[in-house]
Formats: C-alpha cells, structure tokens, sequence
C-alpha cells in the first residue's frame, strides 16, 4: 500500500512537470511541421518569460498589490506578450535571412542564436538564482498512514492550465483562418504561397504561438520551483524537444503525450534511482527513440523524396 | 529472349499509406538488351525504378538480379551490385567539377587504405591516375572532355545528363538504368542521347533499363517494351507489338 | 517611403519592448526578498537611441542589402599571390614552422602557456572542422570526446600509473572508438537530429563523470596529472625512481619554463600533424566522398557509396583528433574536473569552425588562434565571450555562412583534352 502510494506521488510529480514540457514542446513541433528546423532558441524564450515572470511579480508586489489572482494574470499576459516578442524578433534576425539556405545554416544559427540569449540573459540579469516565495502554498494530502500522497494547489494549477491552452490551441488550429492557414503551411509551404497564404506572416504567428505557450510554461514552472536562473532555458529545451520527438515531430497530440511520458518517467527514475540520473534517462529516451523509432509514437514515417 | 534473365523483377508492389503506387508489376531483362518501361504521368515508374534501386523497400515481390535476390538490400548494395542508375531531375554534385563526379563516382574502386593515402604511397597514386585515365575516357566519350575542371553545376542542362551518364559508366555496372533520360532535351540533344544508348550497348556490352514518358522516343532503341498504366502491368513485348496493342492506344496514346 | 513607416514603427517599438523587458529592469536579491530596479536614465536613453537606430535602418534597408548584393558578388576569397605558387608557398609554410618553434625561446613563460592553450583549441577547431566543414555533420557534443581523451589519460596514469607516452595512443583509440559506438547508430538520422543526439551525448559523458565520484573523483577531479616526459627525460625537479630529470641530465639549472617550452613544442608538433592529416585526407578519395556526401547523398548511394560509413569516417577521425588535443589538455593543466567539458567548450569549437570558414583549414587555425587570444588580451572581453560566439554564429551564417577564410577543397585536375 506504502509502495504503491509513493508510486502514485511520483507519477503525479511526473505528469506535473510532463505537461509543462508538453506546453514547451508544441513550440518545437509547430515551428518543425511549418519550416523543417528545430528551434533551439525556444528553451531560451521559456527562460525568459520565466524570468518577466517574476519581474512582474516581484514588481507588483513592491507596489502593494498581493491580490494573488492579479499577480498570477497580470505575470501570465506580460510574459505572454514578451516572450512572442522575443520569438518573432529571433524569428526574423536569425532564421528568416537563412530559411533558403542547407540545413546546417540554419541550424547553426539557431544554436547561434540560443547560445547569444542565454548569455544576454545571463549579462542582463546576473547568474545567480532568483527566488519568488511560493504564491499558492498548500495542498491536500490523503492516503494512508505511512505516506501520504500529496496534491499541492499549484499541481492542479498546472493541470488546468496546461488543459484550457491545449484546448485553446486546438480549437484555434482548427477553426481560425489563420489557423488553417498553419495546416495549409505545413503540409505544402509553396503550394500555400501560390494561394495567396502570407506565409511568411504564418511563420511569425507559429513562432508566436510557440511562444506564448513556452510563457504559460514558464509562469507554471516558475511558480511551482520558485526560482529561476538563466541556465534553465537549455535543459528544460532539450527536455521539450525530447518530448516533441517521442510523441512524433510535427504532431501536437503527439508533442503533449511526448511531454507527459517523458516527465513520469523522469520522476520515476528520481525517486527509484538517483535525480542525478534524470537527465541521462530523458537523453537516453531520446537516443532510443531517434534509433528505433525516428518518427515518433504518433508520427508517420518520412517517405524521402528521389 | 535470352535464357537467364539479368534482372527479373516478379510481382513488385509498393504502398504508400492507403494508395498502391505500384501493383504486381513483373519484368525481365537480358544480357545486352534495351528495355523501357513506359507509361503516362503517374503510372508509378519512377516507383519501380526506386523499388529496384534500392531506395524503397518494396511492400511486396522480388527484384533478382542474376539470380540474387536485391529487393531487401540498401540501395548502395544493389549500385555495387552492378545496377547504377539516374535520375529524372538530374542529380550531380553541382560545386564538385566535371572530373571529380567522376572521380566520385569510381570510390568503390580507389584506394580507400588511409594509411596509404596519407603517406602518399605508389600504390596509392597509381590507383588515383588510374581513376582519372577512365573518367578522362568516359568524358571523351561523353564529349566532355573539355569542360573536365569546370563545375558540374555550370554545365548546360543536356551536358549534365550526359555527365551523369558517364558517371554511371566509371563505375563499370553491368546494368545502367536511366530515369527520362531525354525529359528536357531538345530534339538534337535527344538524337544524340539515343545514339549514345545504341553505342553503349553495342560496344560496351551493357543493359539498359530505361524509363520515358514520350513513348515515340523509345520505339527506335527499344529491344523490348513494359507500358505500366495506374502501377499495373498493362502490356508488354517488341515497340511494334506495343504499338499496335489497342489497351495501349486507349490507355496511353488515347489519352493525348 | 510611406510603406516603410510603419514596419520601421514597429521594428522600432519591438525593439523598445525587448529591450525595456530584459535590460530596463533587474530581478535583484534583496536578503530573503527578490525586488526589481529599475535602471538609471542612461539605460533607457540606451534604449531609445536603439530603437532610433533600429528605425533608421528600416527606412534605408533597401539600400544597404543592394550594396551588399554588390559586394557580394566580387568577393571571392583568394590566396594572397604569393602563396599559390606551389615552392614559395612551402617556403611560408617553413618560416611560419620555423617561427613558432622558436617561439617558446623568446617569449616569457605565461605567453607561452597560453600559446599551448592556443594550440590545443587548433587541433579541436581542426577536428572539428573535419565532422562539420567537410561531412557537413553537426556535432554539438565534441566536447565529449575531448573529455573521453583527457580522462583516459587521467585514470590510466592514477589508476595504473601509465604514461603520457602510454596513454595517448589509447586515448586517441577510445576516443575514436567512443566517436564510432556513438555515430554508428545517429549517423543515419538526419542532420537536426544528429545534432541534439551528439548534445546530449555530450552532456551524459559530463554528467557521468560528474556522477561516478569513486571513479573519477566526481566534481573534485583528478590532479597530479603528470607532463610528459621526453624519452626518459622528465621536467620535475626530482624524477622519479628510474627516471633522470631533464635538468640533471643536460647539467643546466632547474627551471619550470622548461616543462612549458616541451609542452608548448609538443603541442605544436601535434597540431601540425593534424592539419598535415588533414590536408591529405582532403585529397583522399574519402575527402571527395565527404563533399560528395554534403552535396547530394541520394546521388552518393545510387554511386555504391555507403553514407553511414562515410560519415562514421569523418566522426571517427573527428573524435579522435578531440582525444589527443584531451591528452595533451590533461597534462598541460595538471588537474581535469567535469567543469573543464562543458556545453560551452563544444560552443567555442564550433564558433572556432564557423567564423574560419567551414572546410578551410587556414581560416580554422586563424580562427582559433583570434578566439583564445582575445580574451586574454582584453579581460573585460572574457564576461562578453560566449555572447559574441553565439553571435558570431549568428552573423556568420546571415552574411557569411562561408566563413571568413571560405577555401574550396583543393580538387583534382585533369592534365590534358
């Protein structure tokens, strides 16, 4: 019973932190089904709006304002908007110049560009960590005597919020007219072009996108560790990008079952074997799963064009 | 016919997804013949031609070519093998020169021992003088011979087909597959692919499989013809025979 | 004119929004409470004029990418004349040898310690230059196997008291060895791939050592790494049993520069034979293969050449080049940790490899050589470092994905016709 409720915690840990990596991932896989190229700055946009985050909190509060659900709103639309900011300005300086070019240019460049954000971040904001104090303390625990599985509010938090902007994403995909424009894109980028698709706008707006929903990330996961630093961005990147090849590059659904095996099983191997580990196992998941299985679980196959 | 086939292709199918691209589409040829597989636009050509050169693993049947069976070998395997082929939008190395396709081309000949190569032995640079003696043949034949040091990618369009052509030919198949050969030639540029093809078989000794949309253009060449419609076999035999075949005409001719 | 207002507009309030976001305002520690400052007016003038440039540049960018297509297109980068004749171009080469080796004779003993530095970032940016300028592969783990080099030597000399002598051939074994397990599996995924999967790989070997304290020390490291010896000549003031000191033996007074100007001589001694390796290599059938390969590698397999063990070629050699230039970081500093092998290192390497040009060997050495020496040159630059790399790469990919230095693979020519 003990063992089996310690099981539970551990994959309600994982499905936690699963759905913030799911929410990062649907960055990558968008920006991939519309341009081809993986995003490595998008670990960086996250890191960033962790980090406006907790400027707006630390800042309403020194003006007095502790109305917990203001704070949580007002942090969420300002990391929103400058974390698509950051998004279309990358977009823009260091992928569209090079959207024509081998793939190793562009994929140079975005590495370029991760490497340049981090360190900018790194400049601006100094390298230590940055603690806000926890806004929704608290929990409910139940379970037995010896241990007791805990739900913190914040858990269910994320749980919400991860659900309402995945549902807020799918119905704009598939009912927007812009939306549709991102399939059309996707499936056929000159085709979309010879219809008088503004793909270039479709590109910034997947950009954007990605974006915001790596600020939803970034309020959930900066508000659940309460810290941040600007080294966050590369793992918890790798992490997504993970989740977003296990679940099948390109695909949305597959990109939040991706986030959400990736993270119980990271928080299993932490509790049955070492959290030193963690990151070997989502490295290894990687490696097995581009080995055996490159397109994904809800991929298709890549038939190569001769 | 001759008896033993070169490359006997039995019941070749290949699915994409839900679509059957290529449907049970059986082929042989001999020794030292010509034959062209035709058919309209879309007939699932170019999918045979993929299927037998390795680069898709056929869903169903068997490529043999003399008498091995290749359909489950990569395709680098099956061009060792023997069968070296082209491609419908020419595929050359453009920023690599005329001779250096060549050259490229030959690797499975050349002396790949780095030791040797970095101390720069005499083996080693006979065998490199050797690979640039028969790229030097083939771009003479080819009429190449004087564009040797420039770059690929600088060639008119019908040079570069020839180019890759001999590139084929360095590598001394015994089977040489041409994927539209004449698609974007002009009407000289195409009399000369097809005196090529003849001299190529007569004095090489060598096969050719070919593929061709335009079907007058292989009549002249042709030893035997295969005319695939909607990925199924839909005739085949000597170009008169195919000519007069009355499926053909509705299908094929009729449709034009 | 009036087209570009507003897209100038926007850049310009973009570039205000970015700017205000990370640079206006600073998350500061204040005891247990985090606050926001707000930076002083000269800041946010900064600011503004940013902007002002920004929107500026959005009026007249037509202009300047018409010059720059023009520039452009006469620039190729050539050989300066003196150095396409074949004998004096040989000759440069054995001045320019011969300058730096005696080099160490002349210059004071920090100099040349960071010149051995200098040398070691030559032979990665080499090796590297190999997996990424000539097969087109990104690898963004390198460091790893600079690692897998450097502990080789480490463990086998504290564990079983091998040699610098003993223990680099087999750390260039393992690491070839490591570069082979590794790429033979990944080497078949597409480029994007390849270049998370080496990520991460370089990050497990990181983590490994960091986690396998009873092997390797973990975060504390290993010291007392020894410096090589010459023949059976070693630099310390005492040798050990067996052994005669370099000193004693020649009957000259001990002095530290002396293990330095060996170090520094051997390093360069090594580099050399990398680029000479190199420099054959690219006139190697497999050379030919490798641009073959980045061109077109249906092309390549339709040919009979195997991709993957075209690219296992150019990994492997890659690797083994980054477990010398570890051997030789190992017994220069004496003492290797984790710290040493980070994400940042594989960073440097490539920005080394992109700003000399993919495939050009002169411009990587350039390169190397410009990217070790600047920062200790201006120390105020070394906080700066990483955020030029990343922008460099940037840049470079934008204006000149060529490189500064761009040479084409030396090709072979036909004789006659």
């Amino acid at each position: 019973m003990e063992a089996s409720l310690y099981f539970l915690q551990q994959v309600i840990n994982g499905l936690t932190i699963g759905s913030t990596y799911a929410l990062i991932a649907i960055g990558y896989t968008m920006v991939y089904g519309i341009i081809g190229m993986i995003n490595f700055a998008h670990g960086e946009i996250y890191m960033i709006s962790t980090y406006v985050v907790f400027i707006v909190i630390a800042g309403l509060s020194m003006l007095g304002i502790d109305s917990t659900a203001f704070l949580i709103v007002a942090a969420l639309l300002v990391a929103i908007v400058v974390a698509s900011a950051h998004a279309f300005a990358v977009e823009r300086v260091a992928y569209r110049p090079v959207r024509g070019s081998k793939r190793l240019i562009a994929l140079i460049s975005a590495i370029g560009m991760s490497i340049f954000l981090q360190n900018y971040i790194l400049l601006a904001q100094g390298s230590r960590d940055k603690a806000i104090p926890s806004l929704l303390p608290g929990g409910w625990q139940f379970g037995g005597d010896g241990f007791a599985v805990n739900l913190s509010y914040m858990q269910v938090i994320i749980f919400v919020v991860t659900l309402v902007s995945m549902t807020v994403l799918a119905l704009f995909i598939s009912r927007s007219r812009l939306g549709r424009a991102c399939r059309a894109c996707s499936q056929d980028r000159g085709m979309a072009n010879l219809l008088g698709i503004n793909t270039d706008l479709v590109i910034s707006m997947t950009f954007v996108i990605g974006a915001a929903l790596a600020a939803v990330a970034g309020l959930l996961l900066g508000m659940y560790y309460g810290v941040v630093n600007p080294y966050i961005g590369f793992l918890a990147g790798l992490k997504a990008f993970t989740a977003a090849v296990l679940g099948g590059i390109g695909s949305i659904p597959g990109a939040v079952l991706g986030g959400l095996i990736l993270g119980v099983a990271e928080a299993l191997t932490g509790a049955y074997l070492s959290t030193e580990y963690n990151d070997v196992v989502s490295f290894g998941l990687l490696i097995l799963i581009l080995l055996f299985r490159p397109w994904g679980i809800l991929g298709k196959p890549e038939v190569e064009k001769i | 016919m001759a008896d033993t086939p070169l490359l006997s292709v039995r019941d070749l199918s290949m699915r994409f997804g839900g679509l059957l691209a290529v449907d049970r589409v059986s082929m042989d040829v001999a020794p030292r013949e010509v034959v062209s597989i035709i058919g309209p636009n879309g007939a699932g050509k170019t999918t045979v031609f993929n299927c037998i050169s390795g680069f898709y693993r056929p869903t169903d049947g068997e490529v043999l070519f003399e008498n091995k069976p290749m359909h489950r070998l990569p395709g680098f395997k099956i061009a060792r093998a023997g069968m070296v082929r082209t491609f419908q939008n020419v595929r050359l190395f453009k920023e690599m020169t005329v001779v250096e396709n060549l050259l490229v081309a030959q690797h499975m000949q050349a002396e790949r021992n780095l030791l040797k190569g970095l101390l720069l032995t005499r083996g080693f640079r006979r065998r490199e003088a050797e690979l640039l003696d028969r790229a030097a043949h083939w771009l003479e034949r080819v009429g190449l011979i004087e564009f040797a040091n420039r770059e690929a990618g600088n060639l008119a369009y019908g040079q570069q087909r020839r180019l890759e052509i001999a590139r084929c030919m360095v590598t001394q198949p015994k089977l040489l597959m041409l994927d539209e050969p004449a698609a974007g030639l002009n009407p000289n540029e195409t009399h000369d692919l097809d005196r090529l093809i003849v001299q190529l078989k007569e004095e090489e000794g060598i096969t050719v499989l070919l593929i061709e949309h335009d079907m007058s253009l292989v009549m002249g060449i042709s030893d035997r013809i295969y005319v695939v419609n909607q990925g199924k076999p839909l005739a085949d035999g000597t170009p008169e025979e195919v000519r007069r075949n009355p499926e053909v005409i509705k299908a094929y001719l009729g449709e034009e | 004119m009036k087209g570009k207002l507003l897209p100038a507009f926007f850049a310009a309030g973009l570039t205000l929004l970015l700017g205000a976001s990370v640079l206006g305002v600073q998350l500061q520690s204040q005891g247990i409470d985090t606050v926001v400052m707000v930076h002083g007016p000269l800041t946010w003038l900064g600011l503004f004029a940013a902007a002002v440039v920004v929107f500026a540049y959005q009026l007249i960018k037509g202009r300047v990418q018409r010059v720059r297509e023009k520039a452009r297109q006469g620039s190729r980068f050539r050989l300066p004349a003196f150095l396409e004749n074949p004998a004096q171009r040989r000759l440069m080469i054995a001045l320019a040898i011969g300058a730096l080796l005696l080099f160490p004779f002349l210059a004071e003993r920090s100099a040349i310690d960071i010149a051995t530095l200098t040398l070691i970032y030559v032979m990665l940016g080499l090796g590297l230059n190999v997996v990424v300028g000539l097969a087109g592969l990104l690898d963004l783990g390198y460091v790893g196997f600079y690692a897998v080099g450097a502990y080789t030597y480490a463990l086998l000399n504290s564990y079983f008291g091998f040699s610098f002598w003993e223990a680099l051939p087999i750390a260039g074994g393992m690491t070839a060895l490591f570069g082979y397990l590794l790429g033979f599996p990944v080497l078949r995924l597409r480029g994007d791939y390849l270049a998370i999967v080496t990520l991460g790989f370089g990050e497990i070997i990181r983590i490994l050592l960091n986690n396998l304290t009873e092997i390797t020390g973990g975060p504390n490291g290993i010291a007392r790494i020894p410096e090589p010896s010459l023949f059976n000549l070693q630099f310390a003031r005492r040798a050990d049993e067996g052994y005669t000191s370099f000193h004693e033996f020649f009957g000259i007074a001990y002095d530290p520069t002396h293990k330095v100007m060996y170090l520094y001589i051997l390093s360069l001694l090594f580099a050399l034979a990398v680029a000479y390796i190199i420099y054959r290599l690219m006139r190697m059938p497999i050379g030919r293969a490798w641009e073959a390969l980045r061109e077109d590698d249906i092309a390549c397999r339709s040919l009979g050449l195997n991709p993957t063990a075209v690219k296992l070629s150019a990994f492997t050699i890659g690797a083994s080049f980054a477990g010398i230039a570890g051997s030789i970081f190992a017994a220069r500093q004496g003492f290797i940790s984790p710290l040493s092998f980070t994400f940042i290192e594989s960073a440097i390497v490539l920005a080394i490899v992109v700003l000399g040009g993919m495939g050009s060997q002169l411009g990587v050495i350039l390169a190397a050589i410009a990217m070790t020496l600047l920062p200790e040159i201006a120390r105020e630059f070394n906080e700066y470092r990483m955020l030029l790399f990343g922008l460099i790469m940037v840049l470079m990919m934008v204006w000149r994905p060529q490189g500064l230095l761009p040479l084409k693979r030396p090709q072979m020519e036909l004789k006659r016709g």
